[in-house]
């Protein structure tokens, strides 16, 4: 059997998508952290850096927990949630942000820059850039920092420069353009922490290892408390770093049912929606080619989203190749579909999950109900609601107004 | 011999640069775009660049997103750029013209049929931006089989090392991007583009041109002694930027052009 899990190739590749479609001023830089990444992977001192970071400072292992008034609701499969909306700073970022920093100091480098869309990777980047004291600029759009001023709050107090990007819509694509503005002109001081599994190789390799200790854990945990895999594992796609971490472990296991949920907005057909593999079809965006939101001329679409951290108009290259070979199942969930899983998730669990990771459990209240008890479902609840309050809010004032 | 082939061995006979000029297609809308490039020979622009636009710019500052946002805006896509290259070629058949831009709009176009339009209406080359030769397959190896040059960017990033690779498969020029940033920025010192330049010619003969943070025809002649072209887009850009209307816009633009020209021309004299 070929593994699913071999990619990419050396230049990159998963199938046809993914590669490094950089400016030339970028292509050394890339070059050099994909050599000091490799020799990072062999060396045990990275490693056991790593580990303890991990351990003591995000707080890892982060529980698998039997959901049993989900599973009650459902009346079917039996749900269990990986805890990552446990970890120091709310959400599975701080695994790839704790990694990509060791990196940036074995690299010398003394500066730090990241784009951020809901704020999570923003927060999670300014945390690790505090705690080893290297100077940090978080690149976010307007319209995000207006929703998501919380986090931009958090940012700050953790002594990160927010630099507002006004460009285009103000979103994620917009700051993921100007970080790699800000790249292309510090290129000797600055280390690009780039938040998910996109952009040039080896972005997508390196963040999906540094996240597949979802997976991992996950594994150990299942076949402590079960003494088996899983059958099913969910989890909600932006560009796909939470995905990737849970699917990557379990990918050659041609037995468990594998599905990313992406987020269809307003519902697919409108045309608002941030579902890049249901709705978009493939182009070169950030460095790697992938599917993408795109009109007839090849102009990207801005995607609409009412969870900030999927509004992307593309997807990581891994998951490109994932859909197109059918090894992952690629569904999507709207936003009053996400809300209304977010509300059964805070009064049945006391959990408040991100709305991220409420389109995952969306996607589960439509399956779960269907299968049988003995199915194990794991969901990666990937982030904790606390910097929704207030787009929940409007929501539901506005849906009194109309009411 | 390729157009710019020709250009370039021309100028080299008159000993002097060529000035090279970027405008973006569609900017501020298809008929003032027109007229701007049809007026850029007479202007004095030896070698002309031509923007595809693109909503995501990401090696371009400031006046060229803006550039693109104020074309997209126009109604401009990639038929119409080379529709206005056809229109272009009309009255025009000596100087080159260049399309420079990033991949996914061709992607979406398709390769196949968007070099054989290229090169039917009457472009001479391609630069684009976000493919390096590590995608040479992409479009560089088939639009060369077509006969459209390739032109490739090299950097204060590309080492020694790197530079083969890059020059390998370029075709007629060599841009240096003379500062590691976007377009439209600050300006390499001179001492730079000196040794730029010299490590450029001991890897290839191909005609280097100059580019990024040039704005003044002083500034010009001065790149203009040590280069054999001189590139400037943001400032020209900018003079549509600040016009109040497509006149002005026109005027502003060619008046620029000729002042750049005129200091390329008396560089070395």
């Amino acid at each position: 059997m070929t593994s699913y899990r071999s990619g990419p190739d050396a230049n990159g590749l998963f199938g046809s998508f993914g590669g490094q479609y950089v400016a030339e001023t970028l292509m050394p830089l890339i070059h050099e952290l994909a050599a000091e990444y490799e020799k990072a992977k062999l060396d045990p001192e990275f490693a056991k850096e790593l580990a303890y970071f991990q351990r003591d400072y995000v707080g890892r292992p982060s529980p698998l927990y039997f959901a049993e008034r989900l599973t009650e609701f459902c009346g079917g499969a039996k749900i269990y949630l990986k805890r990552e909306e446990l970890n120091h700073t709310g959400a599975h970022k701080i695994n790839n942000c704790i990694g990509q920093i060791l990196l940036a100091r074995r690299m010398g480098k003394k500066r730090i820059i990241a784009e951020t869309g809901a704020g999570m990777h923003g927060v999670a980047t300014a945390t690790v850039a505090a705690r080893f004291g290297l100077e940090c600029v978080i690149y976010m759009g307007t319209t995000d920092i207006d929703r998501q001023q919380a986090n931009v709050f958090r940012m700050k107090l953790l002594g990160a420069t927010v630099i507002p990007v006004v460009a285009g819509t103000g979103t994620l694509k917009d700051a993921m353009n100007e970080a790699l503005r800000d790249w292309v002109t510090n290129v000797d001081s600055t280390f690009y922490l780039i938040g998910t599994v996109a952009g040039p190789h080896p972005y997508p390799a390196m963040v999906r290892d540094f996240q597949a200790v979802i997976g991992k854990e996950t594994r150990e945990q299942i076949l402590a408390q079960e003494g088996r895999l899983p059958d099913s594992l969910v989890a909600c796609i932006g560009g796909g770093s939470n995905a990737m971490g849970l699917f990557h472990p379990f990918l050659d296991d041609q037995d468990i049912q594998i599905i990313g949920v992406e987020a269809a907005g307003h519902g697919i057909a409108t045309g608002k929606h941030a579902a890049s593999l249901n709705g978009g079809v493939p182009g070169v965006l950030h460095g790697n080619r992938t599917f993408l939101l795109q009109d007839d001329d090849g102009q990207i679409i801005d995607a609409h989203s009412i969870s900030a951290g999927l509004d992307y108009p593309g997807i990581g290259p891994e998951h490109a190749w994932l859909h197109d070979i059918g090894r992952v199942e690629y569904t999507s969930i709207t936003d009053d579909e996400a809300l209304d899983a977010f509300h059964k998730c805070c009064r049945l669990e006391g959990i408040i999950p991100a709305l991220e990771s409420a389109h995952a459990l969306a996607e589960v209240f439509k399956r779960a109900p269907k299968l049988p008890k003995e199915h194990l479902m794991v969901v990666n609840l990937s982030g904790r609601g606390d910097k929704d309050m207030q787009t929940v809010m409007h929501h539901m004032s506005e849906q009194e107004k109309h009411a | 011999m390729s157009r710019l082939q020709t250009r370039f061995a021309e100028l080299k006979q008159q000993n002097r640069a060529a000035l090279v000029t970027f405008v973006t297609a569609g900017d501020p809308h298809y008929a003032a775009s027109l007229a701007i490039l049809k007026g850029l020979p007479a202007a004095g622009a030896d070698v002309i660049e031509l923007g595809m636009p693109f909503t995501d710019p990401m090696a371009d500052g400031q006046a060229i997103q803006l550039a693109n946002i104020r074309a997209l805006d126009g109604g401009q896509n990639l038929a119409k750029t080379l529709q206005m290259v056809r229109e272009f070629r009309q009255g025009e058949q000596s100087t080159p013209l260049v399309l420079m831009g990033y991949f996914n709009p061709i992607h979406k176009y398709g390769v196949a049929r968007f070099i054989a339009e290229a090169k039917e209406s009457g472009v001479d080359g391609l630069i684009v931006v976000d493919l390096p030769p590590e995608h040479n397959v992409d479009l560089c190896d088939p639009a060369q089989a077509a006969g459209l040059d390739f032109i490739r960017l090299t950097t204060p990033t590309t080492d020694d090392a790197r530079l083969p690779k890059v020059l390998n498969g370029s075709s007629g020029f060599v841009y240096y991007v003379s500062v590691a940033g976007v377009t439209g920025a600050g300006a390499a010192t001179l001492e730079h583009v000196e040794q730029a330049v010299a490590r450029l010619r001991r890897h290839t003969d191909l005609p280097i041109s100059i580019g990024f943070g040039i704005r003044t025809p002083e500034h010009a002649a001065t790149i203009a002694r040590l280069a054999d072209g001189v590139v400037v887009g943001s400032a020209l850009i900018d003079q549509i930027a600040n016009a109040e209307n497509d006149q002005q816009a026109v005027d502003g633009v060619l008046q620029l052009c000729a002042e750049l020209a005129a200091g390329v021309r008396g560089a070395r004299l």
